[in-house]
């Protein structure tokens, strides 16, 4: 009897705890709007928003629905994220591996950046880049050109943009080429286990990949051309870039400061990973008559990876949750667009805030789960 | 030893080699060491392509000319092992070299050289270098937001005396370091409590969370001393019915006025600011976030799959969303969810939100930290005949605690880094102070010496807990 009841009564206790609290804050929110005369529903989603966004991927003005905005809040917290994401796994991977160089000043460089970058709040660093370094660019007319076509300016950077003739052709003949390089890849593993033969993927991956794209302009009719961005006087004193694509010094910043946070995150997890492989594993596949190239392609990377992969997952998630400060330099991403203006003008809290949450936590959930299955395809099976 | 063999420095010709090589690698230190101090071109009479490269590639030849190995020179068989031990070394060296030696008189002017220090208004931040005069000058608003100047002694005062009050532990004799646990568990967290909410805020020491607040530390110093046996018994009836007697029974409504201090203001939290709020919330968040994280990491490695469930939910929900949305949710969705009268401070609610937050992060990493533990710990616990909070209390807990110091320390970090996010919900720390304070007419045009100012004191703290956490990662290794 009384284990019985030592077992139920926690649970008991701790549900009865968590439906009382529930039950309590519905209730007194039902009672609230019911004051407030706020009624719930999701119905406003399809009503016209009338407010502006200044920069979105999709198509949008004032006449579009709620729905619409909560997509270009969407897709622009996305595009800082991959964008944030690329940079900062490239500078995250270099100054990991300069944190292990043997040459004293580029270690030390490295470790100087990684503490620098992480011991200051990231908000900080997005102000610092919005509000201080970026303000000191040249205005429009002032603004120098870098490489005569990319134009730095205090309304941000202005690159030339791309003019595709047939570009489904070009997209069609990467994505054959990528088929191809598949097909060689498993047709080369099998040769290599029926006859031991080896055939240079490698070299043959890398000529697909251009030849066939090349290919596509040669005789698939596919041309491109630049548009450069030409400065144009609105009135005396204020001038604007036209033509090109222009990335408002929003983005600029953002990414910027994401990356370079990020990066020293990365760069450490890429540290403990290949300090992780122990060093008799590269002994003994040397001694075993591997090449060095070999040995990083088969040995050391494999083992590393699987010690960097699942930290640098979790860091890519947190660049993507934290892209969600671009409230505060008014990027209009999810939570500006949605839980700012939108909120503002619908006054539905429980609602909006639920659902930028929801999307956080899709988000989030998601990838975590793909990382538990990677995790548990990589892992050692031992025993 | 006539022929100098120009393709392949060795230890024959070392003389030779030496004097050259070095000579070319000062060289090219001082031409790029006078062009950026003193702003001489020693090579502008070259094509400017060439003059541009030029340090680089003397640098370089010289490098390659003292990379002799084993030479029997000490300092020169360092250098070579640590800033030249092949072409591509050496040419990075060189950059790093050149790099820092550029970037320096423009840093050095800004901060110092340049820099205008004196009087406190801006007029006399004329010169192209920082306006400290600024940082001076709001000074106290970045240290205490928008706290009155005659009541600010009131913030130090109570700081200085929480670290008095949390550096006991460092003094305190044998005798007493077996209730440092209780003191730093209950008693310090109490009276730093009724320090920031009596003292800085000048506000009544009662208020209706008083009676939770007080049932609850009263039941748990008293079950220190109530027999295993019946510890459950006690925690499942005891506090409640504290709670209840002393709502309904005693009346503290008489005692409010006698908890005030006469003479002392009061300070509504909205005044509240600056890198004391920074601390406050930082310090409170840290006191609420370790226990509900551990009660969460405890309960998901629950055998009570209802425990579990609930404890996994709450920690996956509050790792899935960025805490700026969390804010949000507690500044415009939490005062809908409480009864209409039921006001709860901004401040309260921002380090509720951020403590539960930070609590699931916590949990995550002692949930590492138990499951690195053997199974055997657990067992020979068990075999002794312990019970589950015995057990976790004086054997699993200490253990994984050790294990988890630099995971916590993170989180940790990760807080105090994320206190100027507390923006959203309009209280203002230093962060906050710098942007109101830029946008002042009488100051315009400062943003740079103001982030810079934050960012060094963020730098510090940061700095200064993340070697604080090695060390203490060190002290309290144990092998295995």
């Amino acid at each position: 009897m009384n284990f019985k009841l030592k077992d139920i009564v926690p649970q008991l206790i701790t549900v009865t705890a968590v439906v009382l609290v529930f039950g309590f804050f519905t209730y007194n929110a039902q009672i609230n709007m019911e004051n407030r005369g706020i009624d719930f529903g999701y119905g406003f989603l399809s009503q016209e928003s009338s407010f502006d966004v200044q920069f979105s991927l999709i198509e949008y003005d004032g006449s579009h629905s709620y729905f619409r905005a909560y997509l270009v809040g969407l897709l622009n917290t996305i595009l800082v994220s991959v964008i944030g994401i690329i940079i900062a796994t490239i500078l995250g991977v270099i100054v990991g591996v300069a944190r292990l160089s043997p040459n004293y000043l580029i270690n030390k460089f490295a470790a100087f950046y990684v503490e620098f970058f992480r011991n200051i709040p990231l908000l900080l660093q997005i102000f610092f880049w919005y509000f201080a370094a970026l303000r000191a660019l040249p205005l429009p007319q002032d603004a120098e050109a870098i490489f005569g076509v990319f134009f730095l300016t205090i309304k941000g950077l202005y690159v030339p943009a791309f003019i595709w003739q047939n570009f489904s052709v070009f997209f069609y003949s990467i994505v054959a080429a990528i088929i191809a390089i598949i097909v060689i890849r498993i047709y080369a593993k099998r040769v290599q286990e029926n006859q031991g033969k080896q055939i240079p993927v490698f070299l043959i991956s890398i000529g697909l990949i251009f030849i066939l794209p090349l290919l596509s302009f040669l005789i698939g009719g596919v041309g491109i051309s630049f548009e450069v961005p030409v400065l144009k006087q609105l009135a005396t004193t204020s001038f604007i870039y036209e033509g090109g694509v222009s990335l408002p010094p929003e983005l600029i910043a953002l990414t910027l400061s994401l990356s370079l946070y990020t990066a020293t995150f990365i760069a450490e997890c890429v540290r403990a990973g290949i300090q992780g492989v122990g060093k008799g594993q590269k002994e003994a596949a040397a001694s075993i008559g591997l090449t060095p190239n070999q040995v990083l392609k088969l040995v050391i990377m494999p083992q590393a990876l699987r010690i960097i992969i699942p930290p640098t997952t979790n860091q890519y998630l947190n660049l993507t949750k934290n892209s969600s400060l671009a409230a505060a330099i008014a990027y209009p991403d999810l939570v500006l667009v949605f839980a700012g203006t939108a909120l503002m003008q619908t006054g539905k809290a429980i609602e909006i805030v639920s659902i930028t949450m929801f999307t956080y936590l899709t988000l989030s959930i998601s990838i975590s789960l793909l990382m538990n299955w990677y995790n548990k395809k990589i892992a050692i099976q031992e025993k | 030893m006539s022929k100098i063999n120009l393709l392949r420095p060795d230890k024959n010709n070392l003389n030779t080699f030496l004097y050259l090589g070095s000579f070319l690698f000062f060289i090219s230190v001082l031409d790029v060491f006078l062009n950026s101090f003193f702003n001489l071109n020693l090579t502008g009479f070259l094509p400017g392509f060439l003059s541009f490269l030029l340090p680089l590639i003397l640098g370089f030849i010289g490098l390659y000319f003292i990379r002799i190995e084993f030479s029997g020179i000490k300092q020169l068989d360092l250098l070579n092992k640590h800033i030249n031990t092949n072409n591509f070394n050496a040419v990075l060296s060189l950059l790093i070299i050149f790099v820092i030696i550029k970037s320096l008189p423009p840093i050095l002017s800004w901060f110092v050289i340049d820099a205008s220090f004196a009087g406190d208004t801006k007029d006399v931040c004329t010169g192209s270098g920082a306006c400290w005069t600024y940082i001076k000058v709001w000074m106290r608003r970045f240290m205490y937001g928008m706290y009155p100047n005659a009541e600010q002694w009131r913030i130090n005062l109570s700081f200085i005396a929480l670290v008095l009050m949390g550096s006991v532990g460092y003094f305190a004799t044998d005798r007493f370091k077996k209730y440092l646990t209780l003191y730093y568990v209950v008693i310090y967290p109490l009276i730093a409590f009724l320090f920031i909410f009596f003292f800085i805020s000048g506000g009544p020491v009662f208020f209706d969370f008083s009676y939770g607040i007080i049932a609850a530390i009263l039941s748990i110093i008293v079950g220190f001393f109530i027999p295993a046996k019946y510890k459950f018994y006690y925690f499942l009836i005891v506090p409640l019915a504290l709670y209840i007697t002393l709502k309904y029974f005693i009346f503290f409504e008489e005692y409010v006025e006698l908890g005030k201090l006469d003479g002392l203001n009061w300070v509504e939290t909205g005044a509240w600011g600056g890198l004391s709020l920074t601390f406050i919330i930082s310090f409170f968040c840290l006191i609420f976030c370790f226990p509900i994280g551990m009660a969460f990491a405890l309960g998901r490695r629950s055998n009570f799959p209802l425990i579990r469930y609930i404890s996994v939910g709450f920690i996956e929900f509050w790792r899935g969303v960025p805490l700026i949305t969390v804010l949000f949710m507690s500044a415009v969705m939490f005062p809908m969810f409480l009864p209409e009268d039921f006001f709860i401070d901004k401040l309260v609610r921002a380090i509720i939100a951020i403590s539960l937050f930070e609590a699931a992060y916590v949990a995550e990493v002692i949930r590492g930290g138990l499951q690195a533990l053997p199974r055997g710990q657990y067992e020979a616990a068990k075999s002794l005949g312990m019970g589950y909070w015995k057990m976790h209390i004086f054997v699993i807990l200490p253990q994984a605690l050790k294990l988890v110091i630099p995971g916590i320390a993170n989180t940790f970090l990760a807080l105090v880094k994320d206190t100027p996010l507390i923006f959203v919900v309009g209280l203002l720390e230093i962060v906050g102070m710098l942007n109101l304070a830029k946008t002042n007419p009488k100051w315009l045009g400062f943003a740079m010496e103001g982030y810079v100012f934050a960012a060094i004191i963020f730098w510090i703290i940061c700095y200064a807990m993340s070697k604080y956490s090695y060390n203490l990662e060190q002290k309290y290794k144990t092998d295995r």
